[in-house]
């Protein structure tokens, strides 16, 4: 490997076997979640508090010439009505692309954009005065579509956006034209790829409570990154964050979804505070999918070449992404899809340019694999068909392309630790990839495919200079060792994570340690669960925090055994004269020395990535940054039936470089997750609107894979050992979901003959792409029979 | 604003409870916010997912569609109910270790459901599990450790306060 050393020293400890990090260890709070004790942001006492509800746009586009709320303020039992004037303040997750009010104003932009929102007694009385609100507009030109949105005669969704482009990329890294003409076999194709929805299980949800007397808010929340809350609810309702305080109780799931500042959030606190009260907003389901922020729909056009024997010379991408109604996190996105096209395979040549449009459809946004997952399965595919042009193995073509740690790509991302030809080996072993690919009979095939993704974005969203995480600890007379966090635990397992880094380099017992995450009047700021970035970053401040507490445990460890400090061995629960163990102190003991003369001890550790790794210099060049990216390999088997266009995938092989498992069993599951909801995206999920209406805004209809449909899934970890990552660990829970479509493509290629190029692939997509002569064959339905 | 009520009796979780309930009432809703027991959760409110899940007479249903008014005279159990004094239920417990567990929000309706199949199919395999248990909708996991842990259970290597 390239990275033998480990970044941080384990401590020495009689008991043998893995006890913090690399342990294969239950979540912290696991108890809480299998008894329903757990408490969501829906489960918290709300017996005082008044309903919220919101009044959202039926029209796709349109002026808002009045909004009439007289009658619905006059019902009794309603304690506040507030529309866009509640509000004159845009938001956004992107400082510099803020376009969206928490309440329409002048103009709805999409179905289900809301408009005005109650506070009543009870839900009956809620939905009456919503019932009573009056509206009078002027509707517009709706586009659906990208293209549409594009039209010369297209009028603008914001004004100050020509061609209603919210943001568009060009860039070129080497001579791509050079490498074109040098290829021995040059290919284009366009790839599709379906808007897709996080569907977390948890629907969304906030309980804001305005304190009167002093001006003050509290805001319960979904969010997977408080502190962009905080910092919205700040700016919309113009008040002192000093005066504002965010809580993030447990959080069933994110994906992506709760990475902004949200609509709901800023409305239940705009009417906590018109209130003067509690309100509880509970949003519905249908309300999360209009809240959306997912994949876009995506159109890539790419263009590969090839040497006989290979080696990749020059790519070429052309992207599309129908962004919806505002900015959100667009821009990155749109730049994601370019940046990734690099780092996991050496490609000398680049040039991307990319398109991200506004439509009339509810905001796309980040979800797992940001904007990384449609451009690697149109690369991915691509490179599968011309190497079967080639009659080169899959396997083989990815590795004759192979990076060699430590290096930087054309486009300035660093690679510190590479684990992809590990991943590679297994999967190809594990799968009988050598024996069984092409032997598998009629309607069963085997495909494979890589991938990758940051371990954080190195560049944080608001660069104000202070460190990109921070981790508290407080040690106290009961001897019990409090961690307080901002990382927020969506349950991805963070907090587990973050203990057992700290139990690691302490090496007390776990029943010393407890975890408070996220309440801003107690927690550390932290950046937020995006972008995989709190293994690694956070991870590290935790390490740096122990260790700093440590080293004043170890100080007055010699201070009770009366010996110099570098004579002190620490053990955790006690400490030794290391060259004579039987003078022992116990931890108990230690702290009472610690605390003498200066009572409760509260350390930090911090972490920042340092500036080298924040990105190219280019426009846009920060997005894609990381210290250490996570390589993924898998191969999938899937069966067809060619009468009813049904894919059933029969297993999955993945293997994830995570650098170094913190927790080896909550790897799988990550790795397990991504592959599957990658799994999702490529055969059943797909959002659908009509005139601008959600046609599938509920878990039925928008069809997320049920266990039935679940092949099982193995995982194979690589240890590669990041120079920088936490003992070398990295991130696990994204990269391995955008491998899974390009592999699932080309196994259904060798069960049938066709290869499907857009998703998903649907039993109608699927049946038409065997039966070209049946039916005409739809656009992004190549195929024939070999 | 007003609505009709009636009162209903039934066991849950081993006791007697009576209430008021308005008839149109769900028995989710009841649960959640008439007795506070929140450990059953409101993910679809249409039957799709089977996070509200909960037993009802021996049978698990979706909570979310049946009326609370039918609760009248049956016995439910809910997640609530699977612990005792002596430590987790054996399903909760195998949950856990197996790390079957991520964001959790849909475990109680899992485990509702995990827990009666095997009770009513000791034998339980792994693709009945599946079948079984395809209800339920989880979006964290991709489902194998949940797989996992069933057949930890099954296979007795679970620990647990009951068998």
């Amino acid at each position: 490997m390239n990275a033998p050393e480990r970044s941080l020293k384990r401590v020495a400890r009689a008991a043998s076997g893995p006890h913090g990090a690399g342990a294969r260890r239950p979540f912290v709070d696991g108890v809480e979640k299998v008894t329903g004790t757990a408490r969501y942001t829906a489960d918290l006492p709300a017996d005082q508090a008044l309903v919220g509800k919101i009044l959202r746009s039926p029209y796709a586009h349109a002026e808002l010439l009045e909004v009439d709320i007289s009658e619905a303020l006059a019902l009794p039992g309603v304690h506040a009505v507030i529309t866009g004037d509640a509000c004159d303040m845009p938001y956004g997750v992107i400082p510099i692309a803020q376009n969206e009010y928490p309440l329409a104003r002048g103009r709805v932009r999409y179905c289900g954009d809301p408009i005005a929102a109650v506070a009543a007694v009870d839900e009956a009385t809620a939905d009456a005065a919503l019932a009573r609100i009056r509206l009078r507009v002027k509707e517009l030109p709706a586009y659906f579509k990208a293209a549409d949105s594009r039209q010369p005669d297209a009028i603008l969704l914001h004004e100050n956006k020509p061609g209603n482009i919210e943001r568009q990329v060009h860039n070129e890294f080497g001579d791509v034209e050079a490498g074109f003409a040098e290829a021995d076999l040059v290919r284009e194709h366009t790839f599709e790829c379906a808007e897709v929805h996080h569907a977390m299980m948890e629907p969304n949800a906030a309980l804001a409570t305005w304190d009167a007397e002093r001006g003050h808010l509290t805001l319960h929340s979904v969010t997977q990154v408080p502190y962009y809350v905080h910092l919205t609810l700040a700016r919309c309702l113009r008040m002192d964050p000093a005066h504002i305080r965010v809580i993030k109780p447990f959080v069933g799931g994110g994906f992506g979804h709760r990475t902004e500042a949200l609509n709901f959030e800023v409305i239940c606190a705009l009417l906590a505070r018109a209130a003067c009260a509690t309100v509880r907003l509970l949003q519905t389901r249908e309300e999360c999918f209009l809240a959306h922020r997912g994949r876009p729909e995506q159109q890539t056009r790419i263009r590969i070449g090839l040497k006989r024997d290979g080696r990749i010379t020059a790519c070429q991408a052309e992207v599309v992404q129908r962004g919806g109604a505002y900015g959100g996190y667009g821009l990155v996105t749109i730049l994601y899809a370019g940046a990734l096209l690099n780092g996991l395979y050496d490609i000398p040549a680049v040039k991307y340019d990319g398109y991200r449009v506004y439509t009339n459809t509810p905001a796309c946004g980040a979800m797992r694999g940001h904007g990384t997952v449609n451009a690697r399965y149109a690369f991915e595919s691509l490179l599968d068909m011309m190497a079967g042009e080639l009659g080169l193995d899959p396997i083989e073509v990815r590795r004759r392309n192979l990076l060699k740690a430590p290096t930087e790509t054309i486009n300035g991302l660093k690679i510190m630790s590479y684990g992809l030809p590990e991943c590679l080996d297994w999967v190809e072993q594990a799968s009988g990839w050598r024996e069984r690919r092409g032997q598998l009979g009629k309607g069963r095939g085997l495909g494979v495919a890589c991938s990758h993704f940051v371990s954080g974005s190195a560049k944080p969203v608001h660069w104000s200079g202070e460190p990109h995480a921070v981790i508290l600890l407080k040690l106290d007379f009961d001897g019990g060792v409090t961690i307080l966090t901002g990382a927020s635990d969506i349950g991805q397992g963070s907090s587990t994570i973050i203990t057992q880094v700290v139990a690691e380099i302490l090496g007390v017992d776990y029943s010393r340690l407890r975890i408070i995450a996220n309440d801003s009047a107690i927690t550390p700021k932290d950046n937020g669960s995006y972008s995989s970035r709190v293994t690694f970053m956070v991870g590290n401040a935790a390490a740096r925090a122990a260790e700093n507490l440590r080293a004043l445990l170890i100080t007055a460890a010699a201070k009770r055994l009366q010996v110099r400090e570098d004579e002190v061995e620490w053990l955790g629960e006690s400490a030794v004269v290391a060259s004579d163990p039987a003078r022992e102190v116990a931890f108990t003991d230690v702290v009472e020395e610690a605390l003498v003369a200066t009572g409760t001890l509260t350390v930090k550790g911090t972490f920042t990535c340092p500036e080298e790794f924040q990105g190219g210099k280019h426009r846009g060049g920060a997005v894609g940054s990381t210290m250490g990216f996570s390589y993924a390999a898998q191969a999938v088997e899937v069966s067809v039936d060619p009468d009813l266009g049904t894919i059933k995938v029969e297993k999955v092989w993945a293997a994830i470089d995570c650098g170094f498992a913190i927790n080896p069993m909550s790897v799988e599951g990550q790795v397990q997750g991504a592959v599957w909801m990658g799994m999702g995206q490529a055969i059943s999920e797909e959002t659908v609107y009509e005139d601008g209406r959600h046609q599938v805004a509920n878990l039925l209809d928008y069809r997320v894979p049920t266990m039935a449909e679940s092949p099982e899934i193995d995982v194979h970890i690589v240890e590669s050992i990041d120079p920088n990552g936490p003992f070398g660990a990295k991130e696990a829970s994204e990269g391995p979901l955008s491998g899974f479509m390009s592999a699932l493509a080309a196994a259904v290629e060798e069960a049938t003959g066709a290869r499907l190029t857009r998703l998903p692939m649907t039993p109608d997509r699927v049946f038409e792409a065997l039966h070209p002569k049946s039916r005409p064959a739809r656009e992004g339905a190549a195929g024939g029979n070999r | 604003m007003m609505s009709v009520e009636t009162e209903i009796r039934f066991k849950l979780n081993g006791r007697e409870v009576s209430l008021k309930v308005p008839v149109a009432m769900k028995t989710l809703a009841m649960l959640r916010d008439k007795l506070g027991m929140t450990g059953t959760k409101y993910a679809c409110g249409e039957g799709e997912c089977g996070a509200c899940t909960v037993e009802v007479d021996g049978r698990t249903v979706n909570s979310c569609l049946m009326y609370a008014v039918d609760c009248d005279g049956r016995e439910l159990v809910t997640i609530e109910g699977l612990r005792t004094p002596e430590g987790l239920h054996p399903v909760q417990q195998a949950f856990v270790d197996h790390g079957a567990v991520q964001c959790g929000f849909c475990m109680p309706g899992m485990i509702m459901q995990a827990k009666n199949l095997i009770e009513n199919n000791p034998g339980l395999t792994r693709e009945e599990a599946q079948r079984g248990l395809e209800g339920n909708l989880c979006r964290c996991t991709g489902y194998t450790k949940v797989l996992d842990a069933v057949e930890a259970v099954v296979s007795g290597k679970s620990c647990g306060s009951r068998p």
